[in-house]
Parts: structure tokens; sequence; C-alpha cells
């Protein structure tokens, strides 16, 4: 409930539709680098926050699903390898690609590799600041830079997967295109954390 | 089925095996003995042309029981095979079965007068016809041997499937042929219980090989050269009516071969089911929903409730309920909400036809071959005898196969003929289709009062009670007397309780929504509201919930008071709350079978867990320990899902708002409890097990959960999040 | 045209690549072990090995399988499915049998994939996607456990 009520609060902040993300652009007329630099940060928060993608970041317990990020059907855990129990790993249905359901609207979502991300990079309930300092921190980021940190949010396909998320889901606002331009412009700013 | 039902269609006599019905070619039971070439010894029995009998003894020894019910996992198979080979002293080992064919005249169900599976009465009805087979089959085989020896038949002996005399030995298959020519006994003597070998002890059930191997052969499973796979575009509400359709680009798709119209919707029908699923997809079909459901799932309970408040007709009435209430020092009043339910068997519904020259063959789970042998015939325009039916294995029911209407039968005949050709063809459902389709549990509204007076005695008990009726529209009508359905209410009426006075009431409601039988039928919401209220009431008494039942029952409820007391020997009983866990007991009759059940539940994140159940059954004679355990631990695993989750709802306008197993869920591996079942030793004749187990589990599981958070629960399921 | 193995047998189907494996190999092959219960991964009856692990296959299109490696219940070998499917037997746990090709498909692979005798959570987690509508859930633990014994684990 928690999780559901901050997501809600991030969306909230947003005058925008869920479907638009601002570049950064938008952000030129903020004078002060570091006000400039958080509020760029702020901006992608729209995509970090996203069910799109805060889903499979969750912090304890399995991924959850949908818009209303309701618990996994069927019940799925994390695994020692952010991949899902023995006998019941994420490929033993998702595969390298969406797939639409054959006697129902919907798809079943996809890519290569498809799997949580590990519990250093959970977001589910935690503040944007929360995740800011997250994603910076390479010992919590999978020991990313931050250029390698760019370089994920502008070019991963599972990043990516966000705006092609298959029949019967919204994709995450925006485009990766902006969305690396965003994350381009916050380091170029100094990488600050929004408070 | 209700066990009135079963009672309205109780026939006269046990139909038994005798050589005068054999000779005046009555539509008796016929015993054949049907003999497999010898070349396939080493191979499994030749396929048989014409069963017309229970039980085919093949050259290598074998023995073949042809079921005359059902298997649709509750056991069946084994069981009548059971009985048989108990009176022929076979070896378990030779024992096989398989489904019989549709035929009223060989294999009525004894408790129906009329071939069809239901109301868990597949043991009942078959405990002396099924043991006569045996003891009729033992007796012609040692006729034969004695013959055949020129020795005293009364010196021929078998055991486990071994005919024996002095030195000589055999095997059943060498005799069968002569066996056959032997005159039929009047009346060969059966087994004291106490002489029986396989009665009573356990058995893997005959089918489990083949469910493990992938084997077994079940409706969908069936294929036939030159085969179409058919789906059938439905309805999107109850009641509304094909305009019109336009199949051009569903005959675009490659691999679709033609789209009909028939009674059910609009059929397609292709080269495999992808095909079929993308010929519907493309179709383009207009319905008119003027005349269908419109009516909201709320807006049908708030229909409900009001009739349900008015009280409804009456179907028991004893001593004064005035005097009752005017006597009371405290009234107890409830109103609880069933909604409608899907029996959701895993292998969704569905048959194979094929018609050639004139004639019929289908393959199906089919579980009321009397209604659906004539539908099947009449929508073909064939004679009925040009129909067979082979009965096959069904991947679960739950009553979704025992239609009055015979629907399933209807679309698969009417399939066939629109096809305007001879050809096979397969009728299957999606799991949506399912879902969708209707024939489901009646949704339900009990009203509930009840005055206790100043020494905690019941002085009055009304319970009222508004649904759909499930006989009414029916050829099952003729059996409602007076009006009234007893499947609408059966488990709330003739309560074994002493109460002042009581009223039970029964509002007949109306809606397109199909409703059926749904495992124990009436005494899925009856058990629930009754001992839920119950427990509610006894705890207003200032009483425990077991000693409460137990001295409210009357004296000649012993059966009631055995369950009751071993169920809370079993879980220790010691009160309905202890170490943070809630505790909560229920009972039930149905089917003649008696069942109590207590739960164990804990608290976890708002909602209950039920962590062990421990379950107390009688049902007569035990046959087969093993399948009766089994049908106790997969009936509390059934209820205790419905509990917690189950819920067909229509949304605005009528459409149903769940579609497949992730918004209509089951219950999964992780939340079932750990199970204790205790079968009560019994002499009296046997009784079913296949619905029985279900009715307890959801109050007893509400009663823990009320016991350990003091919530009521006044609507199933559970709801999602707690209040709390 | 795909190409690929089922139960060690090289198949070449020329059929829609977009159509489910799940109804290629039933209306194709005609092995139809495998079962349809949802469609929509939720039930896990139509569980098959795809190059060794387990997976759907009513969300696996035909083009995801060229050049792959399936096997279906009938073709399973091996100590992992002997001890499974004797377990299977010796609890007797089917009732209407639908679901119980994925539950053994799944049960097979816990096991294959378990290095000590898996705990009650193990199994929770290996079972969690396989529905069995008559609940045979009690008998499905205990014969993994049998299972996990013969196998010493």
């Amino acid at each position: 409930m928690r999780i559901a009520i901050i997501v809600a609060a991030a969306t909230l902040t947003s005058p925008l539709s869920a479907q638009e993300l601002r570049g950064p652009e938008f952000f030129e007329s903020i004078a002060d680098e570091g006000e400039r630099s958080a509020a760029l940060f702020t901006e992608m928060g729209e995509v970090l926050t996203h069910p799109r993608c805060v889903n499979c970041h969750p912090v304890t317990g399995g991924p959850t699903q949908g818009d209303d990020m309701r618990p996994h059907s069927p019940p799925v855990i994390r695994g020692e390898a952010d991949f899902g129990a023995a006998a019941m790993n994420c490929n033993t249905c998702h595969s390298a690609e969406n797939v639409d359901f054959t006697s129902a609207p919907g798809s079943i979502p996809g890519h290569e590799p498809w799997m949580l991300a590990p519990v250093s990079m959970g977001w589910q309930g935690v503040s944007l600041r929360g995740i800011c300092e997250q994603i910076k921190d390479p010992g919590r980021n999978g020991g990313k830079t931050l250029e390698a940190l760019w370089e994920h949010n502008a070019h991963d396909g599972l990043v990516g997967w966000g705006w092609d998320p298959g029949e019967g889901r919204e994709p995450a606002p925006g485009s990766q295109e902006i969305f690396g331009e965003l994350t381009r412009a916050w380091i170029d700013t100094g990488a600050v954390c929004p408070e | 089925m209700s066990s009135m039902f079963v009672k309205a269609l109780q026939p006269a006599p046990l139909l038994l095996p005798s050589r005068r019905m054999v000779l005046a070619g009555a539509a008796g039971l016929t015993l054949a003995f049907f003999i497999a070439p010898r070349g396939l010894r080493a191979q499994a029995p030749a396929p048989i042309t014409a069963p017309n009998a229970f039980l085919r003894i093949g050259a290598d020894d074998t023995v073949t029981v042809l079921s005359k019910h059902l298997e649709m996992g509750q056991g069946p198979y084994t069981g009548l095979a059971t009985l048989v080979a108990e009176e022929l002293d076979a070896s378990w080992d030779q024992m096989r079965a398989e489904g019989a064919p549709a035929d009223d005249s060989l294999y009525a169900n004894l408790a129906f007068g009329a071939q069809g599976t239901g109301g868990s009465t597949a043991m009942a009805n078959s405990w002396t016809q099924m043991r006569m087979v045996g003891a009729t089959a033992r007796a012609m085989l040692v006729a034969a041997a004695a013959a055949e020896w020129g020795v005293p038949a009364a010196e021929v002996r078998i055991a486990e499937g071994v005919i024996s005399h002095g030195d000589r030995r055999s095997g059943f298959g060498a005799f069968a042929a002569r066996a056959a020519t032997m005159p039929m006994p009047e009346s060969p003597p059966l087994k004291d219980p106490s002489a029986f070998r396989l009665i009573g002890t356990d058995r893997p059930k005959l089918d489990t090989v083949g469910k493990t191997n992938g084997t077994a052969q079940f409706t969908m499973d069936i294929h036939r050269e030159g085969m179409l796979t058919v789906l059938v575009a439905r309805p999107p509400a109850f009641g509304a009516t094909l305009v019109s359709f336009d199949d051009k680009a569903a005959l675009a798709v490659p691999g679709v071969e033609m789209v009909r119209r028939i009674g059910a919707g609009v059929a397609v029908y292709a080269k495999g089911t992808y095909a079929a699923l993308k010929g519907r997809r493309a179709l383009d079909v207009e319905w008119d929903s003027a005349q269908a459901e419109r009516r909201s799932t709320d807006e049908i309970f708030s229909d409900f409730s009001a009739a349900a408040e008015a009280g409804g007709q009456t179907v028991e009435e004893e001593g004064d309920i005035a005097a009752g209430f005017a006597a009371a020092a405290q009234i107890i009043e409830g109103e609880i909400r069933f909604p409608y339910l899907a029996h959701a068997p895993m292998e969704p519904l569905d048959a194979v036809i094929e018609v050639k020259g004139g004639k019929a063959e289908l393959w199906y789970g089919c579980q009321f071959p009397t209604f659906d042998r004539p539908t099947v015939a009449k929508a073909l325009g064939l004679p009925v005898e040009d129909v067979r039916i082979n009965v096959i294995l069904a991947g679960g029911s739950f009553g979704r196969r025992a239609q009055g209407s015979a629907h399933i039968a209807q679309e698969i005949g009417e399939i066939a003929k629109a096809a305007g050709r001879d050809g096979a063809f397969k009728m299957l459902m999606t799991r949506e289709d399912d879902l969708h389709g209707g024939y489901y549990r009646p949704l339900t509204v009990h009203r509930l009062r009840a005055g206790i007076d100043d020494a905690g005695n019941i002085t009055a008990w009304t319970n009222s009670i508004a649904n759909q009726s499930i006989m009414s529209g029916t050829p099952m009508e003729a059996m409602m007397q007076g009006g009234v359905d007893p499947t609408s209410f059966e488990g709330s009426n003739a309560l074994p309780y002493v109460f002042g006075s009581r009223r039970i009431g029964w509002a007949q409601m109306e809606s397109p929504v199909p409703v059926l039988w749904w495992r124990s039928v009436g005494h899925t919401h009856t058990a629930f509201a009754v001992e839920t209220f119950l427990d509610r009431v006894l705890e207003a008494a200032g009483k425990d919930p077991l000693q409460g039942r137990l001295d409210l029952l009357k004296p000649e409820a012993l059966r009631e008071r055995a369950v009751l007391e071993t169920a809370g020997r079993m879980a220790d009983w010691q009160g309905p709350v202890k170490d943070g866990r809630g505790y909560g007991i229920a009972w039930a009759k149905s089917f003649g079978s008696y069942v109590a059940q207590v739960v164990e539940v804990e608290d976890r994140d708002g909602r209950p867990h039920a962590t062990r159940v421990w379950c107390a059954v009688d049902c007569g004679i035990a046959i087969n320990p093993n399948v009766i355990r089994a049908q106790m631990e997969g009936g509390i695993g059934y209820a205790l899902s419905t509990a917690l989750y189950s819920k067909v709802s229509l949304g605005p306008g009528g459409g149903v708002e769940q579609s497949n197993f992730h918004d209509y869920p089951m219950l999964r591996i992780h939340e079932m409890p750990a199970v204790e079942v205790e079968i009560i030793r019994s002499s009296v004749d046997p009784t079913g097990v296949g619905e029985p187990g279900v009715p307890p589990l959801g109050p007893a599981l509400a009663n823990a959960w009320r016991a350990l958070t003091g919530q009521v629960t006044s609507e199933l399921p559970f709801p999602m999040q707690s209040n709390v | 045209m795909t190409q690929f193995i089922v139960n060690g047998q090289d198949v070449t189907l020329d059929i829609d690549p977009d159509t489910p494996l799940l109804w290629a190999l039933r209306d194709d092959l005609h092995l139809t072990g495998t079962k349809f219960g949802c469609g929509v991964a939720q039930c896990g009856a139509c569980t098959v090995m795809l190059n060794g692990m387990p997976r759907r296959s009513c969300v696996t299109p035909l083009s995801m399988v060229e050049g792959g490696e399936v096997t279906t219940i009938e073709g399973m070998t091996g100590p992992e499915i002997e001890a499974v499917k004797q377990a299977w037997v010796a609890i007797d746990v089917p009732q209407c049998g639908w679901c119980q090709s994925g539950q053994i498909m799944s049960a097979t692979a816990l096991l294959q994939q378990s290095a000590t005798a898996p705990t009650d959570a193990d199994i929770d987690a290996a079972m969690a996607g396989n529905v069995c509508r008559c609940a045979t859930y009690v008998r499905i633990r205990a014969a993994i456990h049998d299972a996990a014994r013969t196998l010493e684990l």
C-alpha cells in the first residue's frame, strides 16, 4: 500500500500526462546548475518510478505487475540470481520478446535478458532521492561509472523495453532517446540528487 | 446433485444380473465376456467394438471393468473395479477399467434410473450391483473350470486371480470363453464383510499411471483423420442473441475451412486450434443484448437481498416462531452473500464427434449420457441407436459436464450438422470461454435470524434464501415438487439441531444467467450460512463452538456427533484461539456422508492463511481409504480456493468481469494447508466422497478467522484486503 | 518452416511460425501429454523442457524454438523423471490428471536443478506456477520429497 502511495505522489508532482516526458531543453531556463540537475533527475523519475520499470525493482519479495503494481501472478520469488526459483525462473514464461496471447487480448512481456534488478537497485517504496543516490553509487549500481550509467539508460535493451512493453501495457513516459538525453544532461550538470 | 434429487429418481428394485432377465432379453444387466485374440497376449487387449457389459476378461488374464460412471478424478474406475475384483477374487494387478459407452439400458445409475454421474452416488448405487457382477463372473468361471476339468464345481477354488483344483491351476483368460456359455447363477452369494480382502484397504487408482506419463486420453487429446477444430464465438452477455456476422476476414485466415451459425453462436472450423483462434478473432459479429442480463452483480445482490428479506415461500416450519423470538433475551441477525462461481475444470469443456454414413460417434467426458445421447441424435436428425458416445476421462468437472440442458451435446451435434458433410470435429473452449460461459453456482443470499433465551437455548431460527433454481427449465424440473427446487436450499433444512422453533424460506429468483450444480451444490452456501451463523449464536449464548454444537444435536444424530467429536479430538480442540492462531469447526451432512473439519488459521497481512485442517469423515464402509483421503484433501483445497478467491461478477451492463486464472485465481501449492483425515469405522453401506469434503471448510475457516480477528465474514470470497 | 528437435527426433513443421508450441505439439505432432489449461502462462499445464529448462509452451511461438530441443512428458528420460513418476504413482497423486504432466515437468526440473533435497519453501517456489484444480497439492509435496529421497539428494 505504501508503495502505491509513493508512486502516486511521484506522478502527481508532474503536470503532464503519463505519456509525456520533457527533454533537457525544457529545463534550460533553470539558472542554477545544481537545481537544474536535480530537476532533470526529477524528470527522469517519471520513468524510474513508472510501473513498467519499478515492477521489476522490488526491495523485498518478488516482482509486481500491472499499473496497480499488484503481486506477480503466478507467484514468483527473486531467487539467488535475481532470476526466480529453480524450475520457476523468469524464462519459464518470459522469453526474448513480447508474445501476444492467442486466446485473449494482452501479451506476456519479454526481452533478452529478462530478470529482476538486484536488491541493491530496489526502488519500490524508495524516495526519488534514495533512487538517485543508489544509481550514482558504484557500490550499489553494479559498479557503473556515470558514463556507463548514461550508456545503460540511453541504450540498454531491457531499459528500452519500458517503451515497448507489448500489447495491453502502457509504455513508460516519453522515449528512451529523451530518457538518455535527460541522463546525459543530468550527468553534465553534476548529477545532483533532488531533495 | 442433491440427495433429494437422488431420492426422487430412485427406481424401484435394484437391478441385479439374473438368468431370467438375460433369457427374457430384458433391459437389465447383461454379463458377457469378450476375449482378446491370443496373438495379442503380450500387448494390450484388442479394442472392443461392442462392450455391452460391465466386465471383459482378456486372453492375457486382464479383467477390464467398464465403468458406468465418468472418471473425472473422483475415483470410480478404481472403486467399481475394487467391488468387482473383491467378489471375483481377482488379483488387483490384473484389474483395468475404462469408461462404458452411453447406454441407459445397461449403464443406468441405479440412484437416478438413468445413466449419469453426480450427487456423489457412484459407489453408493454400485455397491451391490458391481459386487454381484464380480460374484456372477466368479461363479461362471468356476463352472467352466469344473466342466473342463471334470470335477465338482464345489471343489474349484479361486484366489488372487488363480483358478485351481488340486494341482491344476489356471488364470481367468483360459476359461473366459467357456465361462460365457455357462448358466448365469440366479443369486451368487456375496462375501461377508469380514472376508473382504480389497474393500477397506488402500489401493492406488487404476488411472494413475497413465496420468503420470502423458498417455491418458482426454477429450482434447482425441485426434481423428481429417478432423477440424471448432471454436465458437459466444454472446458477450447472458441472453444476448446473434444478429449477424461477417466471416470474410475469418475465412481469409489460412487453415480456416468454414464458418457456420449454430445455436450457441458462430462456429469457426479450422485445421488446428491456432487457426481456429485466429479465425474466431477475425470474425465480425453483431449481438442483440436487449433480452440479456444487464444487471451488475451488485444490482442482482440488491434484488436477491430484498427477496430474502421478504422471506420467500416456506419450505420448512416447526414450532411457533413468533413465540420463539418473544421468548428471546437476545436476537442475532445476519445476511451472507455468495457470488456466482465457475467450476473451472483444468480441462475446459470440449467434445469430439465423427459423422460417417449416417452414424455418429463421439468421444468426450460425458457426465449425463442419458440427456446427451438423445440430444446429439436430435441435433443430427439420427436415431438414438446410431449415436455412440464413448465416455472417456474428464479433466475435472465438479458438476460442469452434467447439464440438464445438455448444451455441450447440443453444440457438438449442431457443429457436425451445420458442417453439411461427413467428418470429424473437435469443439473446445478456451479458459476465457469457460469462465464467461455461465452455468455457474447460483448467486445466493441468506438472511438469518436467531433468538437466544437467558439459558442460552436457541428459541427461534429462521433462514431465508434467495437464488435461482438449478432444475427449473431443465428436464429435471419434473422433480421439483410444489414448485420447490431442493438443490437451492438443501443443507439449510432438516438440521439435526434442537431449536425451539424454526422456519426455512426460499425465494426463487430469475435471471438469464444459466446456473448449475457445482461440487456439493446447495451445500456450497448452506453449510457456510448455517455453520458460521450458528457459531455467532453459540458465542452469544456463551458456548464453546464444539461443545455447543454437540449439546445442540438431537439424540439420534449419532453420526453427526461422531464426526464432530473425532475432528475435535484430532485437532486437540481447546477452544477457538490458541497461541495467536484461530481454530474453527464446522460440519455438514451431504449426499449421505458426514464430514466435520477443524481449520487452524493465521493472520498473514490481514488475510486468513489456513495452516492445518483436521477432517473426520463418515461415508459408511470405506471401500478405498486412499481415495477417501484424496477426496477430502482435494475437497478441502477446492473449498479453500473458493473461500479465498472465487467470484464471477457481472459488471455494469452484465458483462463477466473475470477472464482467466489471473483474475479468477486458483489456490496454489504454497496456500495448501497440511491435512489430516480420519475415516470413521462403519458397517453402513457406502456413500459418496466426491463432494462432501467441500462444505465444512469455508465455514470452519470463517469461524477460525472470526475467533482470531473478530471479523464476521458476510460475503464470499474473503475480501482481498483486510479492513483492519 | 521451423526445424527443431522433439523428444530426440528431428522435426520440420511448415506451419505459421506464430503458432504456440503447445498447439504445434498437440495438433500437428499429436503429442497430447502436454495440456492446455489457460493459454496465458498462469497454470503450467503446458510445461515442456526447452533446451533442458522448463518452459510454458502456450506462450512460446514456434519461431522461438527454431534449432532448439524440446522435450515433452512423453520423451522425458533420466533418473529425476523416473523418481518423480515412481513417487507420483506410489503416493497416488493425480485426481482428474489434466494438470499432472505440467506438475511432473516442474517437479522434475526442480530435482534436476537441486544439489540438495528441496525444502518445502523450494517446492512452493518451484511449483507455484502449476495450478491443480483438484488441489492434489498435499500429495504433490509429499511425492517431491519422496523422489528426492530416491535420488539421495
